[in-house]
C-alpha cells in the first residue's frame, strides 16, 4: 500500500503523474473521488484527486502541481518509495448517468482530475466533449489520454500555440451554441476558470457542476476546514462535495479562504528550499 | 478500615492535587494537574466512609467499584485496586483525567452534601498511572487468566475512539480477535485530536493503545468505513460482528454574517491542527495553526475551554470565552473552567455573536455581539437566554473559535443506506445492546448519542461487547 509504481514528469518542475499501489482504494475509486496523503511524521495532510484507477492491478493515478512544501516533497520521491499515509477514496463520487452529451471542461492541472470524470461518462455511454485549456502548448496536460475517452477534444491556449487562442470558456461557449444536446457541464480547474464556466453555462440552463478545492485537514467530515458557501449555506466539500452546482457557489469566498495560510505556506516552502526542513 | 464519621463537621477536606503554577503553565503544553503522591492518595482514600450502601458506583456509567478500589488504595494494595477498576473500566488513566466526576461518581458519593466528596477520579488516575508498568493480560482485565485469542472469532470496530477501544479490550480479553479500523493516520479519536496534551498527555492514550496491541488487537489506520470497505464486505471477510464507533462529526456554525472570514475557525479544526497535526510546532511540523493575539472563543463546554487554553499556550495576549448563559450553566468540566480562569482566561457571559467583520483581504478584525438575559425556564427547567433588545457591543479580535457543538459524522452513514438514522442523522441503536437496524452491526458513543462524554462512550462499547460475545460464543 502506498508504493510508487511509476513516476512520470508531465511538465518539468511543475506537474508530475504518479501511479501508486493502493488495491483497496483502487477497487473502490469512482470518478470525482480523491485521496488524502501524508508523507512524513511531521507532514501535512493534503487532498489530491484520483485521476485514474485500475482495480485489476490495484493502482491509482495522481497528478499534482508543485505548489508548496508538501507537493515539492512529494516530487522528491522516486519509484519504489512508499507514501506514509494514503487514505481514500474520499468525497462523493460524480453522479454519472446515461443522458446524452456531457461537456467536460478542464484547466491547468484540473485537466488530469477531470480525466476520471470524463472516462466515467464515456463508459456510461454518454457523448463526451472535453474542452481543455492551458497557457501554452507545453503546459497542456492529458490531451492524448482524453482523446481515447472523448468523442471530441477541443483545445485552447492563452498564446494560441495550439487550438483556439484565448480562454477555455470561449471554446465552451462556442460549443454550447453549436450543440443543443448538451445535458451537463462539468468544470475542474483554477477557481477563476470555474467561475467563468458557471457564468458561461448559466444562460443555457444546463446543469453545471464544478469541483471545489477548498483547504482540507481530515477530509472525513470532522474539522470543518473545507467549508464553502453554496446557495448561501455552509457546505463541506470533503463529505458533501467536492462537486457542487456551479451557479450556487460563492467563488469569491473560496478564493479568499484559499489564502488563509499564505504567509505560513511561504515560510514553509522557503525553509524547504534552503534544505532546512525535510 | 477507619471509623465512620458521625457528623458532617468531622469530615476533613479533600486532599488537593498538586498543579503546575497557573502563570507558568499558561504558556506550555505540559499536563496541568500533576497527580497525587502515594501519601496523598492514601490519605484521600482514608476519608472514604466505606458506606454499607455505597452510592458512588451508581453514578459511574461503567460501574467502577469505587468503594472497593478506594479501600485497597487505603491499604496500599495498588495491584488489587488496579485489577478492581479494570474489571469494568478499560481506560482508567484517561477517565480519571477527563470524566466530569462532579456529575457522575462524585455527584452520587454520600459525602457530596458536605461539599467534599471523595476525589474518586484523582484516585482512579493515581492507581492507573502508578500501576502501568505491568501489562500482562490478567492485569489488563482483572481476570485470573486470559482466554487465548481464537482467530476465527473476528470482530471489526470502525473508529478508534473510547467506545471502540473499550469494546476491543473487553472482547480481546475474552478471546476474540478484534480489528480496529481508523480513518485518520493515528488511533485514539477525540482523545488524540480533540483533548489537548496539557489535559490528557498523548503518551497516556498511546499506553492504552499499546496495551490493547498486547492483547493482539489490530489497528488499521487510513481505512474509511463505508468508503474503503462497506459493512457487507466486512462480513464477507469473516467478521462476525461490526461495531460502529465513528464519533461526532461536522462542527456547527451559526450562519452569521462574516463567519467565513479568515480568522474564524471551528474548534474541531483549530484543535485538530494543534493536537493531531502538531501545528504548535510549525514550521518543524508542516501544518500551520492560525495565529491569534486577541482571541474570542464562542461556547461554554469542554471544547471551548480546551480551545481557549490552547490559544493562550500558543501566545495569545488575551483570550475571552463568550457564552450566552451564565457561569453556573456552563457545561464544561468544573475543574477545567477553574483552571482556565486561573490561567487568566476571561469570561464574557450573557452574550452571543451577531456578526464578524474583516479587512479588505477578508481577515477578521472585529465581531459584534448581543447582550442576553436569562428569561423564563424552558421544558428542561433551564432558564433560556433572551436578547436584550438594542444592547449590542463589539470586541476587537483576530481569531474567533466556534465551539458551539457538532453534528453527526456522515462519512459512513451516507454510504450505508441500510443503516437507520434518527431525524438528526445519528445512528439508531438499542440502548441495552447497541444493536442497529442491521443484523450484527452495533453502534455506540457520540455517533448514537451526539456529543457526550468519554466514559459514556466506553459504557456503550462495553454493553455492545458483552452482547456480541454472548451471540458469537453462543
Ligand atoms: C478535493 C481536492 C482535490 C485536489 N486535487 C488536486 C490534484 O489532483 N492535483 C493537484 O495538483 N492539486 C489538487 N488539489 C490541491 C492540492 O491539495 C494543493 O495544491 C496542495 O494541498 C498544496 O500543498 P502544498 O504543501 O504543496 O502547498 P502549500 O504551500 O501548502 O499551499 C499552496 C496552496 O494550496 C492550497 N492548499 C494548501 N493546503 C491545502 C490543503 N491541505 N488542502 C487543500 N488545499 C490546500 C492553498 O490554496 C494554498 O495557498 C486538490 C484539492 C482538493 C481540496
Ligand atoms: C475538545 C474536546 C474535549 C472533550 N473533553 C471531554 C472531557 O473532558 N471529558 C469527557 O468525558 N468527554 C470529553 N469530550 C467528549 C468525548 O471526547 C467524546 O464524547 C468521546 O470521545 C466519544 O467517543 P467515541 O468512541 O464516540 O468516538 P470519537 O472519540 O469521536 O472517535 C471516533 C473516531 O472514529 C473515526 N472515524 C470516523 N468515521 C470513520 C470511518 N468511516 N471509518 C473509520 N474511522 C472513522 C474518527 O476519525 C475518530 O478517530 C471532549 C470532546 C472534545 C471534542
Ligand atoms: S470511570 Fe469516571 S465516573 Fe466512573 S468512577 Fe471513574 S472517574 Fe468516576
Ligand atoms: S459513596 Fe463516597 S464515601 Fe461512600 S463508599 Fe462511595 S466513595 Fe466512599
Ligand atoms: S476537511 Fe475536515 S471537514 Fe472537510
Amino acid at each position: 500500500m502506498g508504493k510508487i509504481i511509476q513516476k512520470r514528469v508531465l511538465i518539468p518542475k511543475r506537474v508530475t503523474e504518479m501511479t501508486i499501489k493502493a488495491p483497496v482504494i483502487a477497487s473502490k475509486a469512482r470518478p470525482g473521488n480523491f485521496v488524502v496523503l501524508r508523507l512524513s511524521m511531521k507532514g501535512e495532510r493534503i487532498p489530491l484527486t484520483i485521476a485514474d484507477a485500475d482495480p485489476e492491478k490495484g493502482h491509482i493515478v495522481i497528478v499534482y502541481l508543485i505548489m508548496g512544501k508538501t507537493t515539492a516533497l512529494l516530487d522528491t520521491m522516486k519509484e519504489g518509495d512508499v507514501i506514509l499515509d494514503l487514505c481514500g477514496p474520499l468525497g462523493r463520487p460524480t453522479s454519472i448517468k446515461k443522458q446524452g452529451t456531457v461537456a467536460c471542461v478542464g484547466g491547468g492541472t484540473g485537466i488530469a482530475a477531470l480525466h476520471h470524470i470524463a472516462k466515467g461518462n464515456f463508459q456510461a455511454g454518454n457523448k463526451v466533449v472535453s474542452v481543455i485549456g492551458a497557457r501554452s502548448k507545453d503546459l497542456l496536460l492529458f490531451k492524448p489520454e482524453l482523446e481515447k475517452i472523448s468523442h471530441e477534444v477541443l483545445v485552447s491556449t492563452d498564446d494560441g500555440s495550439v487550438g483556439h487562442k484565448g480562454v477555455v470558456t470561449e471554446v465552451l461557449e462556442e460549443y454550447l451554441d453549436r450543440d443543443p444536446d448538451v445535458k451537463e457541464v462539468i468544470g475542474v480547474g483554477p477557481v477563476p476558470m470555474m467561475r467563468s464556466v458557471a457564468r458561461v453555462a448559466q444562460p443555457y440552463g444546463i446543469r453545471t457542476l464544478v469541483s471545489l478545492n477548498s483547504i482540507m485537514v481530515d477530509g472525513i467530515g470532522m474539522c470543518g476546514s473545507c467549508r464553502v458557501n453554496v446557495g448561501g449555506e455552509i457546505r463541506f466539500a470533503c463529505v458533501e462535495g467536492p462537486e457542487f452546482e456551479a451557479s450556487q457557489v460563492d467563488f469569491d469566498e473560496l478564493m479568499m479562504r484559499l489564502q488563509a495560510f499564505k504567509s505560513q505556506e511561504k515560510e514553509s516552502m522557503e525553509l524547504f528550499e534552503k534544505k532546512e526542513l525535510l | 478500615m477507619q471509623k465512620k464519621a458521625k457528623t458532617k463537621t468531622k469530615i476533613s477536606p479533600r486532599v488537593s492535587m498538586p498543579m503546575l503554577d497557573a502563570v507558568e503553565r499558561g504558556r506550555m503544553f505540559s499536563e496541568v494537574a500533576l497527580g497525587y503522591t502515594l501519601e496523598q492518595a492514601v490519605s484521600e482514600a482514608k476519608r472514604c466512609l466505606q458506606c454499607k450502601k455505597p452510592t458512588c458506583i451508581k453514578g459511574c456509567p461503567v460501574d467502577v467499584d469505587c468503594k472497593g478500589f478506594i479501600r485497597m488504595v487505603a491499604d496500599k494494595d495498588l495491584a488489587g485496586a488496579f485489577a478492581r477498576i479494570k474489571e469494568t473500566n478499560s481506560l482508567p488513566a484517561i477517565c480519571g483525567r477527563v470524566c466530569p466526576q462532579e456529575n457522575q461518581c462524585e455527584k452520587t458519593c454520600k459525602l457530596r452534601p458536605t461539599g467534599q466528596p471523595i476525589a474518586i477520579g484523582r484516585l482512579e488516575r493515581f492507581v492507573a498511572d502508578n500501576y502501568y508498568a505491568h501489562t500482562s493480560c490478567e492485569e489488563e482485565t482483572g481476570a485470573d487468566s486470559c482466554v487465548p485469542i481464537d482467530e476465527s472469532l473476528k470482530v471489526a470496530a470502525i473508529g478508534s475512539g473510547p467506545s471502540s477501544l473499550t469494546l476491543a479490550g473487553y472482547l480481546a480479553a475474552n478471546g476474540v480477535k478484534v480489528s480496529v479500523y481508523e480513518a485518520l493516520h493515528s488511533p485514539g479519536g477525540v482523545l488524540l485530536y480533540g483533548i489537548p496534551e496539557f489535559r490528557l498527555p498523548k503518551s497516556v492514550v498511546q499506553r492504552e493503545i499499546d496495551s490493547l496491541k498486547n492483547l493482539q488487537v489490530d489497528f488499521l489506520c487510513n481505512y474509511v468505513g463505508g468508503k474503503s470497505m462497506t459493512l457487507p464486505e466486512l462480513f464477507q471477510q469473516g467478521y462476525k460482528a461490526v461495531f460502529l464507533g465513528v464519533g461526532a462529526g461536522l462542527p456547527r456554525f451559526m450562519n452569521l454574517p462574516g463567519e467565513s472570514l479568515i480568522g474564524v475557525y471551528s474548534a474541531n479544526e483549530y484543535l485538530t491542527r494543534v493536537n493531531l497535526m502538531f501545528g504548535y510546532r510549525f514550521p518543524e511540523y508542516d501544518t500551520p495553526v492560525p495565529p491569534g493575539r486577541n482571541v474570542v472563543v464562542i461556547g461554554g463546554g469542554n471544547v471551548a475551554m480546551d480551545s481557549a487554553r490552547t490559544a493562550l499556550r500558543l501566545g495569545a495576549e488575551r483570550v475571552r470565552v463568550v457564552y450566552r448563559r451564565t457561569k453556573g450553566e456552563m457545561p464544561a468540566r468544573q475543574e477545567e473552567l477553574e483552571h482556565a480562569l486561573e490561567e487568566g482566561i476571561e469570561l464574557e457571559i450573557l452574550s452571543s455573536p451577531l456578526s464578524f467583520h474583516g479587512d479588505d483581504q477578508g481577515v477578521l478584525n472585529k465581531m459584534v455581539l448581543q447582550r442576553m438575559e436569562l428569561g423564563s425556564p424552558d421544558d428542561s427547567g433551564r432558564r433560556q437566554p433572551v436578547p436584550i433588545e438594542g444592547d449590542t457591543f463589539s470586541l476587537d479580535t483576530d481569531l474567533a473559535i466556534m465551539a458551539v457543538g457538532t453534528g453527526a459524522n456522515m462519512v459512513l452513514t451516507q454510504t450505508t443506506p441500510e443503516l437507520e438514522l434518527n431525524e438528526r442523522g445519528y445512528v439508531r441503536a438499542d440502548p441495552e445492546t447497541g444493536e442497529t437496524s442491521m443484523n450484527m452491526v452495533f453502534a455506540g458513543g457520540d455517533i448514537v448519542t451526539g456529543a457526550a462524554t468519554v466514559v459514556e462512550a466506553m459504557g456503550a462499547g462495553r454493553r455492545s461487547a458483552r452482547e456480541i460475545l454472548k451471540r458469537i460464543k453462543g
